[in-house]
């Protein structure tokens, strides 16, 4: 597919579309939800022109369910949802992660709990989509910034739920997911597509949970003739459910495994003014925005502050916490919630640095002027 | 023909439920001790199939 | 014959888990039946179930097999068909998982008309959890969360189908096995969305605590209480009150189905028409 690189002006919500189909996705089902209802209507107008298939589903259950179903045949599938849709789609999260489907997931979060706002900004999901679902499981997840990273990080986030069989979470926020911003994409034609790997045995050798070196088995389509078993019950190699303890144990621990042992290659992030920074700002999505506009400024006033702007939310990037708090005089988290990302981190910090929050859960954006207000107070 | 070969039984996979000769209408099968199928009676087998059809676990094969 | 469709099952997995005289043996025969008697593809086809004793059927059946969430086949079933709408899709689900946590799909799969063949196992019970009450669950009968009698009046699942928009609906019970295969194979022939109720019979969940004895009691029950369709109309309501009708109940010909209707959408649009 070509494009002629040109400058548009994106919505956060449509550069994520875009990217989604660039990516390879030909399936979307999904409920319409403020503030994600833009993608599926993208999706609804465009993925017939390229003879991809959209279905508005009775819920998002049925959304979540019926995306897994496609993904089955071989083809790239995502849904988008908000809050309340996204608590209807964890159980089937999980099934997704213990039968290693790839899909891609947007939440594109706004207030709760609950109905909450539906039109206020919020970043509280960052929890749900780790623990949204029961039991020990992998997910990723990653949350753009801006309208370009919207882009970029769905690609990639396509890339890794088809490299590793993970579903991956992209946690947009009402903010970037309405923003507009002007932006030129990529030729697609340039891109890296990453698709899942396929059985080269014959069906009668194939045992579609044998994973191969890297930990990740390989998929047949269905409809080509394999005959395999995909079930939510915990299986052994051959896809069957098993209760032998042995199998269970070596099944779920590789599963879960995928987030520690691929954290390093699914790990990305930004920063600004970060190696020499004093004071380090550790944020993420809409409120990274205004973090990085606080550093710019604290700066000209002569005050060393600095910002880590995480992307990958999930597997949490602590090598890079560590490597990026250490030494510093303190750090400050302003997220808007009450400290999700801030828990994360105090695990992972030098005991003795200070870390602050800066939190807020009234629907409105964090400014640049309440953190640079922080780092002056924590700074005298 | 050998009359015994065509009704095959599995009696170990047979769990005993008792439907193949409840149906059987012309009294061919019984039980064991056990509750578990047995052929008494071969000959008077039409091979009408009833109890291949219904039995849960798949344990009678009528005909070559 | 069970010799011709031992290639459609899993035979290193049985013996399946199901309790001694349970009828979902027979229904999934029955399937298997219908699936070979019209000689589909077993690579091109494929079954989804719930989760439940009857949705355990799907690791017994040598084809792609998919048993997901509770209540949730239909609309896995639906993204597996309309991604993939070569494929033969059955959808396999207990009257639980179809008609109560899964009644929403049901309804709204079968007003899709969407070309999936549906096979409910009605044992009137939460078979697998032990016995709990079911929206297909009569009037007076008990259940373990029923201990004094079922207050509740259950669906005629049938009857909710067709009001839904399904083209074709059939019932039989596995007594009735030859029916059975055979309406099974008129919702392969119907492209569109097929329902079929097998009524089952649970001894263990449901027909001990019901008094309604053994297997082969229950057995005897289902061939006594039952009324062909065709002989139902001739007998009128009154004669038939609280006689379960089998045979094949709807059919609609000539609606369009939906993965087809969305095939023809997108040639229009590729077209560059609206
Ligand atoms: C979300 C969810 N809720 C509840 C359950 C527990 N559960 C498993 S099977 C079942 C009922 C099954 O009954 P039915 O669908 O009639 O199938 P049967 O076992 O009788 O064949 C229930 C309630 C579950 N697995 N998942
Ligand atoms: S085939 Fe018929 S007659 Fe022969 S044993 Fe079976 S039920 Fe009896
Ligand atoms: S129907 Fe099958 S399981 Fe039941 S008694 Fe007869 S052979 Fe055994
Ligand atoms: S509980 Fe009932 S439905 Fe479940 S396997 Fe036993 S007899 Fe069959």
């Amino acid at each position: 597919m070509k494009r002629e690189k040109k400058v548009q002006l994106l919505q956060g919500n449509q550069a994520c579309s875009i990217a989604a189909i660039d990516a390879g996705v030909r399936f979307y089902a999904g409920y319409p939800i403020t503030p994600s209802t833009e993608i599926a209507e993208f999706m609804a107008e465009e993925l017939p022109k390229v003879g991809g298939k959209f279905i508005q589903m009775e819920d998002e259950i049925a959304g979540m369910s019926a995306v897994l179903g496609a993904a089955l045949t071989g083809t790239k599938v995502i849904t988008a949802t908000s809050g309340p849709g996204f608590s209807l789609k964890q159980e089937a999260i999980g099934f997704a992660a213990i039968a290693e489907i790839p899909c891609v997931i947007v939440d594109v979060q706004r207030m709760g709990p609950s109905t909450g706002g539906p039109t206020s900004v919020a970043q509280g999901d960052v929890m749900q989509a780790r623990w949204g679902t029961h039991g020990d499981h992998p997910v990723f997840a990653f949350s753009p910034a801006s309208v370009l990273e919207s882009y970029e990080l769905t690609i990639q986030a396509f890339n890794f739920s088809e490299k590793y069989r993970v579903p991956v979470v992209i946690l947009l926020d009402e903010i970037v997911g309405h923003m507009r911003e002007s932006v030129t994409l990529p030729d697609p034609d340039e891109l890296t597509i990453v698709d899942r790997k396929r059985p080269t045995v014959s069906p009668a050798d194939y045992a579609p949970y044998q994973p191969e070196q890297d930990g990740i088995p390989t998929m047949a389509d269905f409809g080509t003739g394999y005959h395999w078993h995909v079930t939510g019950l915990v299986h052994g190699e051959n896809g069957a459910a098993t209760g032998n303890p042995e199998v269970i144990d070596r099944q779920l621990t590789r599963i879960f495994d995928k987030m520690e042992k691929y954290k390093d290659e699914v790990n990305l992030y930004k920063t600004q003014a970060a190696d020499d920074a004093e004071y380090l700002l550790v944020s993420f999505g809409c409120t990274a925005r205004s973090a990085a506009e606080a550093v710019a400024e604290l700066r000209q006033m002569g005050i060393k502050a600095g910002l880590l702007q995480l992307q990958t939310i999930w597997p949490f990037p602590e090598k890079t916490i560590s490597e990026y708090t250490t030494g510093k005089k303190c750090v400050i988290v302003p997220e808007l919630n009450m400290g999700q990302v801030r828990g994360e981190i105090q695990k992972y910090i030098d005991k003795g640095i200070p870390l602050y929050g800066i939190n807020k859960i009234n629907g409105e954006p964090i400014t640049p002027q309440e953190i640079i207000n922080k780092v002056k107070e924590v700074a005298k | 023909m050998n009359k015994e070969k065509k009704i095959e039984v599995n009696t170990k996979g047979c769990k005993a439920c008792g439907i193949c000769y409840a149906l059987c209408p012309q009294g061919v099968l019984d039980k064991d001790h056990m509750g578990k199928v047995v052929v008494k009676n071969p000959d008077a087998c039409t091979q009408c199939r009833i109890c291949e059809d219904h039995c849960p676990d798949y344990c009678i094969k009528i005909g070559g | 014959m069970l010799k011709d469709i031992e290639k459609l099952m899993r035979v290193k997995r049985l013996p399946h888990i199901w309790c001694p005289g349970c009828g979902n043996g027979i229904v999934m025969k029955a399937m298997l039946e219908a699936i070979n008697d019209k000689g589909l593809d077993p690579d091109k086809t494929v079954v989804v179930s719930g989760i439940g004793c009857s949705s355990r059927a799907t690791g017994y059946m040598n084809f792609d097999t998919l048993h997901t969430m509770h209540g949730r086949a239909l609309a896995f079933a639906t993204g597996v068909k309309l991604a993939k709408p070569e494929l033969n899709v059955f959808v396999v689900t207990g009257d639980g998982d179809g008609s109560a946590i899964g009644g929403n799909h049901f309804i709204h799969a079968a007003r899709r008309n969407i070309d999936l063949n549906v096979i409910m196992f009605n044992n009137n019970i939460y078979g697998m959890t032990g016995g709990q009450y079911s929206p297909l669950t009569p009037q007076g009968r008990f259940a373990t969360t029923a201990p004094y009698g079922n207050l509740e009046r259950p669906f005629d699942i049938c009857k909710l189908a067709q009001g839904s928009g399904a083209t074709y609906v059939g019932r039989s019970t596995v007594f009735h096995t030859k029916l059975l295969t055979d309406v099974i194979k008129a919702a392969i022939d119907n492209k569109g969305f097929s329902f079929v109720e097998a009524v089952s019979i649970c001894p263990i969940s449901y027909g001990r605590r019901n008094k309604l004895g053994a297997a082969p009691q229950m057995m005897k029950w289902l061939k006594e209480n039952t009324v062909n369709v065709k002989a139902a109309e001739k007998l009128g309501a009154e004669k038939t009150a609280g006689k379960i009708i089998i045979g094949e109940l709807y059919h609609e010909a000539g609606t369009l189905e939906y993965t087809e209707l969305y095939d023809r959408l997108i040639t229009r649009v590729e077209e560059g028409g609206r």
